[in-house]
């Protein structure tokens, strides 16, 4: 599904590099967590491979389903199928979360040659979603994350990735700022999207939120690189000895 | 004091191309002391402190210069799904064949031209007379040009509850017109009027509107003015509030080479409210300015100005605001907020923001800022398959929504949301730099 080869990335505008040659492959319906320290690059990959600007890939690639990810406009990402959690959802005052979602619903159904989901459609859809997620009819009518917990603005995301049903989704140290209840919620939101033909890359500080989304492969990143994969035993590893461990052993 | 004799002589270069003032009738006296004052204070000049962001060269010149007509494409005529009673104005005179019969339950509606000349009328008092008062501090000659030479225009008196709002249509068919506008409007005690305008009137404009808002009476006026590119336009609102009136305005501008919106409002019955708004939304040579004194002159009085403007391709906004506080005016709630956003570097907006306060117990606030276009909550909605443009155009909305949620009446807010979304899906190739 998600094939990264080789992945080098600089910031835009200072000499800084920050993936040195990132190989991952991610097959369907399979999930893998990335798990590494603070500045390893870890967020730097969901945002480059969801098209935010500021960054330039020097050399290598990344495809979805054989197609070049890093040609597409990060809304045309969006409409192939790829999917990013925000660590840190964005709050924007004025637009109400029932258009926004609408919004983002219809245009890749557009962009796709289907139907626009008529009002009704989308209300039903919505609710039913929204209420395995336990976000109240109050949360959908506010503005976009404004005003809204942690806890709320990350089952947000999972409502947003609920709709627009992506089969490559990358989730973005979703457990952080999340008491044990919210992430027990968030997971479950993640758990119902698991099928056979969707797929979740899982960037991750700790263990515990590999507790809940058990995945089939752990990779430990480092310095911009993948420096170990595993099975689920090496994010066990990670909560028992730390990272330190495990770079010394690599260097 | 004597004008000095270049401002002299392009006053007299103007008024020789207007039609000529009122002979007979009320008017005539009326229009003679609107002239005085004009004479007194002439047009002004780049040098006037209030027009040192916006040059009144093209209002100044004695011709109107000439504007492309608009071809408005497959866009809904403005106001086309509301109930109203409907006026034409072609090229700033008024169109009985194009408009409703004048008569509607609890409104009385006189054409100036038709009435001016009679000996006695209830606007012989009012006519000019907030136009003179809302010359100090601040000069304002357009509007007494307006009074002193108008060559059409309509007075309103309402006595109940206006049966339909009541809505002005100003449509051009020359390239060269000028259009000199007065309308006096006269809400009494508890009466309500919902007015509206639209359309571009001429090359130039020249209006000043009066309203007096009785004791407990409620007024509300929303406004699109023309999208014509080239067209320029000085417009002036002067309204005083009785206890308890409501005075609600918003203005719809896109496009216009020059536009000037002045209001001068006046709270002066305890516990009455004011509420301004304006969005603007200008690609190129677009230069947009507001214009807005507020007075609290009574107790317990509320006011809010509301002023966004949206900017693209090096178009100019301007917002010069105040609100007056006069002694004795204790519980004066005052908001002032202006806002631009710049879609690009060449893009500017230029804010003067004044209070002057003379109560102790009040509240006043005011803001200004500046910004651009959130890149991150850009990306964020791109990120869920949403189309830069379209992104872009649904920041820009919710940028503008505080001014749209001035007005009350929510099929009127729709038409005024769906023209700015229009106007954006129109632009979003030249905003999407």
């Amino acid at each position: 599904m998600l094939e990264i080869e080789n992945l080098h990335v600089k910031l835009e505008d200072e000499d800084k590099v920050i993936l040195h040659g990132v190989d991952l492959a991610v097959g369907a319906g399979e999930v893998h967590a990335i798990m590494g320290p603070n500045g390893s690059g870890k967020s730097t990959l969901g945002y480059v491979l969801a098209g935010r600007e500021g960054y330039a890939v020097t050399a290598g690639s990344a495809r979805l389903d054989g197609a070049d990810l890093l040609a597409m406009a990060p809304e045309m990402r969006a409409t192939a199928g790829l999917f990013l959690a925000f660590q840190y959802p964005v709050e924007i005052p004025g637009v109400g979360n029932m258009t926004f979602l609408r919004t983002a619903v219809n245009a890749q159904r557009k962009a796709r040659g289907e139907a626009e989901l008529s009002a009704a459609e989308f209300l039903k859809a919505v609710r039913e979603k929204a209420k395995a997620l336990k976000i109240d009819a109050e949360m959908l009518k506010r503005p976009v994350n404004v005003g809204f917990s942690g806890g709320e603005k990350k089952r947000n995301e999972i409502l947003q990735m609920a709709m627009l049903e992506p089969r490559m989704c990358i989730l973005d140290e979703t457990d952080s700022g999340l008491d044990v209840d919210a992430m027990k919620l968030v997971a479950e939101g993640v758990n119902a999207l698991r099928d056979a033909g969707r797929s979740f890359l899982v960037i991750t500080h700790y263990q515990r939120l590999l507790d809940h989304i058990r995945p089939d492969v752990v990779h430990i990143m480092a310095a911009g690189q993948i420096v170990r994969s595993g099975g689920p035993e090496l994010a066990l590893e990670v909560e028992a000895n730390g990272y330190a461990g495990i770079l010394a052993e690599v260097r | 004091m004597a004008l000095a004799r270049p401002k002299e002589d392009a006053l007299a270069a103007r008024l020789g191309r207007l039609a000529p003032q009122a002979t007979t009738g009320w008017l005539a006296g009326a229009q003679r002391a609107a002239e005085a004052r004009l004479l007194a204070m002439g047009l002004p000049t780049r040098r006037d402190e209030y027009w040192r962001y916006t040059d009144p060269a093209s209002l100044v010149a004695p011709d109107a210069p000439a504007a492309a007509l608009l071809d408005a494409g497959d866009e809904a005529p403005v106001f086309g799904a509301i109930e109203r009673l409907r006026i034409v104005f072609v090229d700033g005179v008024f169109d009985a064949a194009a408009s409703d019969d004048l008569t509607l339950s609890g409104v009385e509606i006189d054409r100036l031209a038709e009435v001016g000349g009679r000996t006695a009328h209830w606007a012989a008092e009012s006519y000019g007379r907030l136009e003179a008062q809302g010359q100090l501090p601040v000069a304002r000659p357009f509007a007494a040009l307006a009074s002193a030479r108008a060559g059409d225009g309509l007075l309103i008196r309402v006595t109940g509850q206006a049966a339909r709002p009541v809505a002005l249509h100003y449509l051009r068919r020359s390239e060269t017109a000028e259009a000199t506008l007065h309308h006096c409007i006269r809400l009494e005690p508890g009466a309500r009027l919902t007015l509206l305008e639209s359309g571009p009137a001429a090359a130039r404009l020249t209006q000043a509107m009066e309203v007096e808002v009785g004791p407990g009476a409620a007024f509300h006026h929303v406004r699109v003015q023309g999208r014509d590119h080239a067209r320029r336009a000085a417009t002036h609102i002067f309204a005083t509030l009785g206890a308890g009136a409501i005075f609600k305005s918003f203005t719809l501008t896109a496009n216009g080479r020059l536009t000037r919106n002045e209001a001068v409002v006046t709270l002066a019955g305890p516990g009455a409210s004011a509420h301004l708004a304006g969005a603007a939304v200008g690609d190129g040579d677009f230069h947009h300015d507001d214009t807005v004194f507020v007075t609290h002159a009574a107790p317990g009085c509320e006011s809010r100005q509301v002023y966004k403007k949206v900017l693209m391709n090096g178009a100019t906004g301007v917002f010069q605001g105040k609100i007056l506080v006069r002694p004795g005016a204790q519980k004066t709630d005052g908001y002032q907020i202006s806002q631009s956003l710049l879609l690009d570097e060449a893009s500017q907006f230029l804010a003067k923001p004044e209070l002057e306060i003379y109560a102790d117990d009040v509240k006043c606030s005011h803001g200004s800022t500046s910004g651009a276009i959130d890149a991150t909550a850009l990306f964020y909605l791109q990120s869920r398959g949403v189309p830069r443009a379209a992104a872009q155009a649904l920041l820009v909305l919710a940028f503008l929504a505080e001014t749209i949620e001035e007005i009350s009446d929510a099929a009127l807010a729709e038409d005024i949301r769906s023209r700015l979304e229009g106007w954006l899906s129109r632009h979003a190739a030249a905003g999407a730099a």
